[in-house]
């Protein structure tokens, strides 16, 4: 097993990086964008809309749409991998990184190593404290300069491009920090816990 | 008598009782939905098929009832959304 070959998360590339370069083992080329859902589509007002930060249950920060809004953007173009093997080069986002919320939920650190993801739906995602700060995740709420199709998970989804892109969660409105890592809703389903393209873990066990 | 003053049996024990329910066609049980507790037959829940996995959701409050995955290492079932199915005797079609 080699070491991933690029370096991770919102960090640019080489320039001259070789496209075959930059899609992970078992992977293939996409132009489209497939959408993956397991459940019906929620239609969410940004009226009714907010994102919260927690530890465990007790609530460290809310922010509602135009609150989230106001927060200091992000844009990040970076390539998006899909367990069902397709990847996609060069998307571009915008939102709020993970190390933006915490600035402005008074937090000079994460309180804990690891995070669940909550989602409409009723569905998780666990992804640890070190693959979302230093500008590795965010929650993002533009996608091609557009507002983020619910389709796609808007109104705002979570952003961790170098994890398989479950771990990107749609509908995403709150992020539980949690003491020890635990399985999100495919990760309890047979789906790895971590989830490293470049490592294809796809799969427990793998 | 609590459970505990059970002499518990070997699991393949249960084969039998499980062979009552899991030989026939599922979508027959009645179940009821640990969410919001509505009760109905397993046909009218909401079957959302994905590449990573299918998901079996309450008609009436969206709850996951049933979520199933097909992985190289075998089909991973949890079916915890369901408070209790209900396999009742089919009469015999003809
Ligand atoms: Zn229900």
């Amino acid at each position: 097993m080699t070491e991933p070959p690029i370096s991770r998360g919102f960090r640019s590339r080489k320039p001259q990086t070789e496209q075959r370069d930059r899609v992970p083992p078992g992977q293939y080329l996409t132009t489209d964008f497939p959408v993956l859902s397991a459940g019906p589509t929620p239609s969410i007002s940004v009226d009714n809309w907010s994102f919260a930060l927690q530890l465990g249950g007790s609530l460290l920060a809310k922010w509602n749409w135009t609150e989230f809004q106001a927060l200091p953007q992000t844009d990040l173009k970076t390539d998006i991998h899909c367990v069902t093997k397709w990847s996609k080069l060069d998307t571009q986002w915008r939102g709020v990184s993970f190390d933006t919320l915490l600035e402005a939920a008074g937090l000079s650190e994460a309180p804990t190593e690891y995070t669940m993801l909550h989602c409409d739906g009723g569905y998780t995602t666990n992804v640890p404290v070190a693959d979302l700060k230093d500008g590795m995740g965010m929650v993002a709420t533009q996608y091609d300069g557009l507002p983020l199709a619910p389709s796609h998970g808007g109104p705002a989804r979570m952003l961790v491009p170098h994890l398989y892109f479950w771990k990107s969660a749609k509908w995403v409105r709150r992020l539980r920090f949690i003491e020890k890592d635990e399985a999100g809703f495919w990760e309890s389903l047979g789906y790895h816990i971590y989830g490293d393209p470049w490592r294809e873990q796809r799969y427990t066990g793998d | 008598m609590s459970e505990s003053d059970l002499q518990p049996l070997d699991g393949n024990a249960a084969a039998g009782l499980l062979g009552e329910m899991f030989w026939r066609d599922m979508t027959t049980a009645t179940g009821i939905c640990a969410g919001c507790g509505s009760e109905g037959p397993f046909a009218e829940a909401r079957l959302f098929a994905s590449a990573m996995g299918s998901v079996l959701r309450c008609p009436h409050c969206d709850n996951v009832l049933l979520r199933a995955a097909r992985t190289p290492r075998g089909v991973w079932l949890d079916m915890q959304g369901f408070r209790s199915l209900t396999f009742t005797p089919t009469p015999d079609a003809n």
